[in-house]
């Protein structure tokens, strides 16, 4: 196999590790997201934590997972992409232990202060972990100022500005989407009467988001089109994106959640994928100088490491897609509350 | 850059060891869990059921916590130490991938069985799930000590000129005159049983078993003393007293050999454990107090020759160790921590030993529940482990410097000394390591590190507040006296569907 061959895989996979990452950490911060707004008691309350109770730690997995193999595979960019971050995903890793130990710690008492303080805490994680995401994939999109070496030469105030924040929004509205569906399929009775309206709610958000990040992007960050017209093939994915956008709709007022759910899987899917696409070749675009780039060759590790980086891969993924399925299924179903839930 | 130096070293240090809080209360835990729940699965016991759930609900607790506090250790190698990143990450991310894929997602998939799914599954089941958390919680510490151990004795990688197509074929990259390095893989089995992988990892094993041990024995004590839970406790303390005298007496035996592994390939961070100065016959110092400048120990209480006879089982008790004067001022590590961690974590691992002795012998006699001062210590000893544990760390992390990734050391023929240049000191190939001073990220300010050091101070210590306030309750609570509703019968995934109506209908 080429190594060139070998660079693209390792692309690929690490595009399946962040749309595994996004689709199921996704609604578990859609769902922090609603937390307040949905649920108007205390049972309530419980209900929504314990939908993802026995599942938000597996999901967040797969970002460690992500990020060991950006570390291993490609190590030039997760320096340089972490390092040019810095404050941002500190925050990030606040919001992430945030979210973590309010489900944790929220049960333990019973007193309505300490659980608000912890309903404050899991929402403020949830949504602002989903908004830096955002922020750091606009700011990547528009390419960051680095130096010859790849360490960024910027501060934070040059990652911050209008388009990444809406992508933040954007990113926000889609998971709030995400995450109602979700809920939706998991509750019964007046909590699910109520998602209803925020099912359809988030959904108009978030197509009018799309529609402003579609085409400030084509507007403002030229490459973002350049492959499309290189590989035609590509208008494949932003065609099933419109089409799984409109059958979310459908889905939803036929009172078909799954599909909908299914659809909004979809629908982040071909927002990855297009992401993706957009950076192509590139991993780290340098604003300042091309020849700077941090491509997803001259940024990898060596043939070696890539091929053992698969081999592991090849070992661990069937097992690990067999026991999420088999935890999936144990806990399939409307969510209830019992003597260990949270 | 000094500053961001101090102040990344000062994060690491201190995230590190919070994350390091948890691992060896999972880890020990999960061992626990499996053999309560195995007996409980032979014998149908409630108490053991009781027992299990007990424990889970503590394991879930700092589980969680340790995952929160991990994700901050796997995003801060790029965030804070770039320049390293990038130098090892050919060799060491495969490991931090592999941990991912193999024993993350293991453990929290099963945990979510073991903690909410009791009702939902069969016995069996559930059993097999015990097993798999106990597993990946220890596949969890497998990859990370790997790639830690390959940082503190290098092997199966080449340190190599990065190559970059500089219009007429690929040419070693410069930048500003420096040739830029990486190291990369060479063979991938050499690199996980690099010269201290196996050592060092029955060692860290063993440390998280006397955790999970003395904690158990912590809170058994402690009921005893209290007079609630007796059969509970009774049963929990059996077990691991013995738990507790097995791993001690190892950690002793293990980390023996691990010394003189040490010596082999870190001569300057032995020496500087036992603040040996001079090279030649070496005592062993019992009671002292390293004076780095006139480079001797005051108040110095030694047995003599009691080095010589630790590092080569010489039963002369004179032959020459290499000490710290075989090294230039600038490449010795840090003399009173290291010389201070490794007396901590040494004296208490003698205690321990102690303690679990003294336990067995009482037990056994049956006047263990009358020796209220050997029970006291028992509550407050898991204390002093995990102080080990920490200790352990330091002086294995400080001792390293000043590198972050060691370079391989040259011993002359018999391997009586180094070879050391026309000064008289060891001069280290800087090319085949990496200096710590020059690991970090270039692009971090020190504004910038200041307020992420101050904000997870902050943060850790609030969690580390509520973590003990949550588990402090949650032992006083004691355990729930389980009817078991599915004694015997086997609670399969058809049942489940039946519980979930019945919960809908309290529900509405
Ligand atoms: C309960 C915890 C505990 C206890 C009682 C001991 N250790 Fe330990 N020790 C550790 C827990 C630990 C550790 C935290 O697991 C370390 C840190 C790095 C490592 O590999 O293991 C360690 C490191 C460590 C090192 C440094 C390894 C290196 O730098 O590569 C040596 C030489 C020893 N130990 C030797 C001993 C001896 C002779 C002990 C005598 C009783 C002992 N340890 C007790
Ligand atoms: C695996 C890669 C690791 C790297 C790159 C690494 C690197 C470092 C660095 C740069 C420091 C600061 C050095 C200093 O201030 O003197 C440090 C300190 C420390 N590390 Fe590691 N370490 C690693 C693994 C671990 C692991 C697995 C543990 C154990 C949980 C650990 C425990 C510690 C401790 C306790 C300190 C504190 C030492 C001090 O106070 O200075 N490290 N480490
Ligand atoms: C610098 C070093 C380390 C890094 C980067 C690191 C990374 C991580 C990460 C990312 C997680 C979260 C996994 C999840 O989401 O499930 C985690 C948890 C865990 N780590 Fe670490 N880790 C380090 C040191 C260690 C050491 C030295 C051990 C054991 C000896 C260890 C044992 C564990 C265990 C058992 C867990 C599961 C959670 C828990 O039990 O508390 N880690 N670690």
């Amino acid at each position: 196999m080429s190594y060139e061959l070998l660079c693209i895989i390792w692309f690929i996979l690490l595009n399946v590790l962040l749309i595994g990452y996004a689709i199921l950490d996704g609604f578990d911060l859609g769902v922090g997201f609603l937390h307040p707004f949905v649920a108007k008691d205390d049972t309530e309350r419980r209900l929504v934590m314990n939908s993802i109770g026995p599942l938000w730690d597996g999901n967040e997995v797969w970002l460690v997972t992500f990020g060991g193999a950006l570390f291993a595979m490609f190590p030039e960019a997760y320096a340089s992409i972490f390092s040019a971050f810095y404050l941002p995903f500190v925050l990030l890793l606040f919001a992430l232990i945030f979210r973590a130990v309010s489900l944790e710690f929220r049960s333990k008492r019973t007193s309505p202060a300490w659980r608000s303080f912890w309903d404050i805490l899991f929402f403020a994680g949830s949504t602002l972990a989903a908004l830096l995401f955002g922020v750091a994939v606009g700011a990547l999109m528009q390419g960051v100022a680095i130096s010859e070496r790849g360490d960024f030469l910027g501060s934070m105030l040059d990652l911050i500005n209008g388009f990444s924040v809406v992508v933040g929004l954007f990113t926000v509205a889609l998971l709030a989407m995400h995450g109602s569906i979700y809920l939706y399929m998991k509750t019964e009775g007046v909590l699910q009467q109520r998602l209803y309206g925020w099912m359809k709610g988030s959904w108009y958000v978030y197509v009018i988001l799309f529609v402003v990040v579609t085409i400030w992007s084509t507007m403002f960050v030229p490459a973002s089109l350049q492959h499309f017209r290189n590989t035609p093939v590509l208008w494949v994915v932003p065609l099933i994106n419109v089409l799984a956008i409109a059958n979310i709709m459908r889905a939803i007022r036929q009172e078909r959640p799954f599909y909908a759910f299914i659809s909004s899987c979809l629908v982040i899917a071909a927002h990855i994928i297009l992401f993706s696409a957009n950076l192509f070749p590139n991993l780290v675009p340098a604003a300042n100088n091309a020849a700077y780039n941090i491509t997803i060759f001259n940024g990898a590790s060596s043939r070696l490491t890539l091929t053992i980086g698969l081999i592991i891969v090849a070992i661990g993924m069937p097992l690990v897609l067999s026991y999420t399925s088999l935890i999936y299924w144990t806990f399939r179903g409307k969510v209830t509350l019992g003597p260990d839930s949270y | 850059m000094d500053t961001v130096i101090l102040l990344s070293r000062l994060q690491f240090a201190f995230t590190i060891m919070f994350h390091y809080i948890f691992p060896p209360l999972t880890i020990g835990l999960g061992i626990i869990l499996a053999y309560l729940e195995t007996r409980f699965y032979l014998t149908k016991k409630p108490v053991f059921a009781a027992a299990c759930q007990f424990w889970m609900k503590i394991f879930v607790l700092n589980f969680g916590i340790g995952v929160a506090s991990g994700i901050v250790m796997e995003f801060q190698f790029g965030t804070n130490w770039a320049t390293y990143s990038r130098f090892v990450g050919d060799v060491f991310g495969s490991a931090l991938a592999a941990e991912g894929i193999f024993a993350f997602f293991l453990e929290s998939g099963f945990l979510a069985v073991v903690a909410f799914g009791r009702q939902r599954v069969s016995r069996g089941f559930y059993l097999f799930s015990v097993y798999m958390v106990a597993l990946g919680s220890i596949f969890s510490s497998v990859w990370i000590v790997v790639a830690n151990s390959w940082q503190q004795t290098p092997a199966g990688h080449h340190v190599v000129d990065i190559m970059r197509d500089s219009g007429s074929g690929m040419t070693p990259w410069v930048i500003d005159g420096i040739v830029q390095r990486r190291a990369e893989i060479v063979n991938f089995l050499d690199l996980v049983f690099n010269p201290s992988t196996v050592q060092r990892l029955s060692h860290v094993l063993l440390g998280c078993f006397a955790v999970g041990a003395f904690f158990v024995l912590s809170v058994s004590a402690y009921f005893i003393l209290k007079n609630r839970h007796q059969e509970f406790a009774r049963h929990s303390i059996n077990g691991a007293l013995v738990l507790a005298l097995i791993s001690s007496l190892g950690l002793a035996i293990n980390g023996h050999t691990q010394a003189q592994n040490v010596y082999r390939y870190q001569p300057a961070k032995l020496a500087s454990f036992e603040a040996h100065f001079d090279t030649g016959r070496a005592d062993l110092n019992l009671i002292g107090w390293p004076n780095e400048k006139e480079e001797r120990i005051d108040f110095d209480i030694s047995i003599p020759g009691g080095l010589s006879f630790m590092v080569f089982d010489d039963l002369t008790f004179s032959k020459p160790v290499v000490g710290l004067d075989r090294f230039k001022p600038e490449d010795r590590p840090p003399l009173l921590l290291s010389y201070m961690s490794w007396r901590v974590m040494v004296g208490i691992g003698g205690l321990m030993i102690i303690a679990s002795v003294l336990g067995l012998y009482y037990n056994w006699r049956r006047t263990l529940n009358d020796k209220r001062w050997l029970l006291w210590c028992f509550v407050f000893g898991i204390g002093l482990v995990m102080a080990s544990n920490q200790a352990g760390w330091i002086g294995a992390e400080v001792g390293r410097q000043p590198w972050i990734v060691h370079p391989p050391v040259v011993w002359n023929e018999d391997g009586s000394d180094l070879v050391v240049g026309a000064d008289g000191f060891y001069e280290y190939q800087e090319r085949e390591g990496l200096r710590t001073v020059n690991a970090v990220s270039p692009a971090v300010n020190a504004q910038e590190a200041a307020t992420s050091l101050i904000l997870f101070t902050i943060l850790y210590l609030s969690l580390a507040a509520v973590w003990i306030f949550v588990l402090d309750r949650k032992i006083r609570k004691g355990p729930e006296e389980i009817e078991i509703t599915e004694d015997g019968t086997e609670h399969g995934f058809q049942d489940a569907s039946s519980e979930r109506q019945h919960a809908r209908l309290s529900q509405s």
